[in-house]
């Protein structure tokens, strides 16, 4: 236990300063917002992210706004299990066609108001896997999008910063 | 003696058994590449595989196409050891014996590496690749389109079981005696009765509006007092990739596991046909997002091979350092993430913390967090400085320093202990017959890593030790990659020590109609093979890559057994399974 507290005690606070994206900010990096969230909301949202075909890569990057250098929890934006609890869901991928309904049903399952994030090039345009007879392409073309955060994967900033850019 | 004799003894054997096998290119003795176009695009030809003891040192020639000869008989590297033949023996087998070259191949005591078709004109061509002692075997045989039925391995081979089953799905091929008719990849966004690999379904299919969820799938069912199934996902709780688990359970004990698979189904195999060699590159570095560089590199050697083309020794440590620093990533990020699932939060936090870090200099370094696109055919798109060189060992050191402060920490805590000791327990047996791969087989007593065992430039410059352990426990999956890193480490070290200068890339040539190549690497999650056969004008005919996930999934339904339902979660993360390098 004493090397476990003496590590914790060295490491330190290594969570890292972030300011609220600004507009221009978010053009520039091509973060596309359709929509702010109700000011009731602002200051804390629960996401529920949904994985629709993606190769993996953009939840590596998701997952990494936990760990202690972006914690973005501490911005009131938390993780939910389900999609019930849930006032954004966070969509990657191309929408395979076998995640289609899966995808809608998570959808209606989410109460209103809601918001859905498109995250990654697949899930904005359909990426490298575009429309198949397997893939239905852009989260856009199963559901209504209101934010797209490009890049194969964005980079934890750049989510941080879209995230942000909603309930700013 | 060489450890390819038993090719020998093996093809001795099946005589004796009146299985035929054909060995395109027998007495050629030029090196090729795994096959150039002759008459048709049947006729292969191949290393020849008598004189098997010369021909573990034939390589392509440094000059790349055109070799041949005796001349072609090289000694490249600057060890004694000899680099692994790039091109599999390749033998085919009549239709009808299919099944009897399965029972042959088990009993020779061959593991089973992978299973695809592809279809040529008027024929399917199956093929089976195996290996044993380092030296790869691919298997073919063919079957026409109009009566597709061929005698199904999986009853030999319970590994080859999912893949036939894809294979039947994707093609129409009838696996004769199969143990399980149930449909695989396909669920419900194209019909029964049509196939999309065969080259008349055109790419985009004819999809509904909204394909319907896949309702009706017979999984197994158990009845009796107090059991009860759990049916979970495909949309699960976590940030994690979409499946179905259904459990049967009595209490909390799990009786039974069954898996779903197939819902990331992007049709890679199908988008890849058509593709140019860079934009082939692109695909299979999105496979699966975690193993980039693997998958990557696989798909290149098997470009490379086909086109005969050698690439420049500074791009090959490059590849090495950059499928070391991927390993290593991915293991920091799998032990945090094992702990954090039995609740240690402590470790979660040092680990993601290491792991990004080292992705900070992924991107610093190489430009990319994942480093995704940074191999392509012919050589490697990024370039190391003595500056970098000095970066990156630096960091090594400090992170062994952090690991050293934080292994013993968790290394002597209890709860971790009673946790992940004995759990989600995969017996050596087990993962023999299904021929697990990575840290899931070497924790269970699987001796097999191809970069030592079948190297391939640079591996073949160095000494890569291998872990392996056989209590086949959670605790050992955990402990393995530990070992892991710091072998990677170390030979992250060695590479740029041995950095010679040189040029990154090899100028592309296109392959002739017909070439194919098997590319064959050790990534994070164990051997990748990737396949691909080109097309006229330097475009793909077929890509098949085979993650490892694809051999390790069905070991998860066998270790859960007779756990907790709570420890699911942490059963699933030791082996930690891609979905969409399963889906495809
Ligand atoms: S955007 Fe890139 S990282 Fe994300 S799912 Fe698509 S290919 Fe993978």
């Amino acid at each position: 236990m004493l090397r476990l507290f003496l590590k914790i005690l060295k490491t330190g606070v290594v969570t890292e300063r972030f300011k609220k994206p600004k507009d221009d900010e978010l053009e520039r990096l091509g973060i596309e917002i359709k929509r702010h969230i109700d000011k009731k909301f602002s200051g804390s949202i629960a996401i529920r992210e949904v994985d629709a075909g993606s190769c993996n890569g953009c939840e590596l990057e998701i997952h990494a706004l936990n760990n202690p250098y972006y914690d973005i929890e501490r911005f009131g934006i938390h993780f939910v299990a389900s999609p019930r609890h849930a006032d954004v869901l966070l969509v990657t991928g191309p929408v395979s066609r076998n995640m289609q309904t899966a995808l809608l049903r998570t959808y209606e399952a989410t109460p209103n108001p809601k918001w859905v994030v498109a995250v990654g090039d697949c899930a904005a345009c359909g990426g490298e896997f575009g429309v198949s007879y397997a893939s239905c392409g852009a989260v856009s073309n199963v559901i209504p999008v209101d934010v797209v955060i490009p890049g194969c994967p964005p980079t934890p900033l750049a989510l941080m910063t879209g995230l942000l850019g909603l309930i700013r | 003696m060489s450890s390819a004799n038993w090719t020998i003894d093996f093809l001795s054997r099946l005589g004796v058994e009146g299985i035929a096998v054909i060995v395109p290119g027998q007495g050629g003795p030029s090196p090729q590449p795994l096959s150039q176009e002759g008459e048709g695009l049947y006729n292969l030809s191949i290393q020849p595989i008598v004189s098997i003891d010369e021909q573990e040192h034939f390589l392509p020639s440094p000059s790349g196409r055109g070799a041949g000869g005796e001349g072609a008989v090289i000694n490249v590297t600057t060890t004694d050891k000899p680099v692994r033949n790039q091109n599999p023996l390749l033998w085919q087998i009549a239709a009808n014996d299919w099944r009897r070259f399965a029972e042959a191949a088990v009993e020779q005591g061959l593991r089973w590496v992978a299973g695809w078709a592809e279809q040529v004109q008027g024929d399917f061509l199956v093929n089976a690749c195996f290996e044993k002692q380092g030296v790869y075997i691919l298997s073919r045989t063919r079957v026409a389109v109009n009566a597709p039925t061929l005698p199904s391995q999986a009853t030999v081979y319970p590994a080859a079981n999912r893949s036939e089953r894809h294979s039947r799905d994707m093609f129409g091929i009838n696996f004769v005696d199969h143990p399980d008719n149930r449909r695989w990849t396909r669920h419900q966004a194209w019909a029964e009765d049509s196939y999309p690999l065969r080259k008349d379904f055109p790419v985009q299919g004819a999809p509904v509006d909204v394909t319907p969820a896949d309702m009706h799938y017979p999984f197994i069912k158990s009845e009796g007092q107090g059991v009860y199934e759990i049916p979970v996902g495909p949309v699960h709780a976590g940030i994690i990739e979409p499946g179905h688990f259904r459990f049967q359970a009595v209490g909390e004990l799990i009786l039974n596991l069954e898996e779903r698979l197939g819902y990331v189904h992007k049709g890679i195999e199908k988008i890849a046909e058509g593709r140019a060699p860079d934009s082939l590159a692109r695909l299979a570095g999105r496979v699966s997002g975690d193993t980039t560089v693997g998958h990557c590199w696989a798909a290149c050697m098997a470009m490379e091979q086909a086109a005969a083309i050698e690439i420049p020794p500074r791009a090959a440590l490059i590849r090495g350092i950059l499928a070391e620093r991927e390993r290593i990533a991915n293991h920091l990020g799998d032990m945090g993430a094992i702990c954090n699932d039995v609740a240690f939060v402590f470790a979660q936090m040092q680990f993601t913390r290491l792991r990004e870090l080292w992705l900070r200099t992924h991107a610093k370094v190489f430009g990319h967090r994942l480093l995704m696109d940074r191999i392509m055919p012919g050589g490697v798109m990024c370039d190391l400085t003595d500056a970098d060189c000095t970066l990156i060992k630096r960091e090594i050191n400090v992170l062994r320093n952090e690991l050293a402060d934080i292994m013993p920490a968790i290394d002597l805590n209890s709860s971790l202990e009673d946790r992940l000791y004995t759990a989600g327990f995969l017996a050596p047996n087990i993962a023999a017959a299904f021929g697990a791969l990575g840290y899931v087989g070497r924790a269970s007593g699987q001796d097999f890593d191809v970069r030592r065992d079948a190297p391939y430039a640079p591996y073949d410059r160095v000494t890569v030790k291998v872990a392996v352990e056989t209590k086949g426990d959670i605790a050992s999956r955990f402990w393995i990659r530990y070992k892991e890193i710091n072998a990677s480490l170390h030979l992250i070290e060695q590479f740029i020590d041995q950095l010679v200068a040189g040029g990154l890339v090899s100028e592309w040539q296109p392959a002739s109609a017909g070439s194919e190549g098997l590319g064959i690497v050790e990534g994070w999650r164990g051997e990748i093979t990737a396949y691909v056969r080109f097309d006229a004008e330097n475009k793909i005919a077929r890509f098949y890559p085979r993650d490892p996930s694809i051999l390790n999934w069905p070991a998860l339904e066998k270790l859960v057994l007779d756990n907790i339902v709570p420890d699911f979660p942490v059963c699933n993360k030791s082996l930690n399974g891609s979905y969409s390098g399963n889906d495809l």
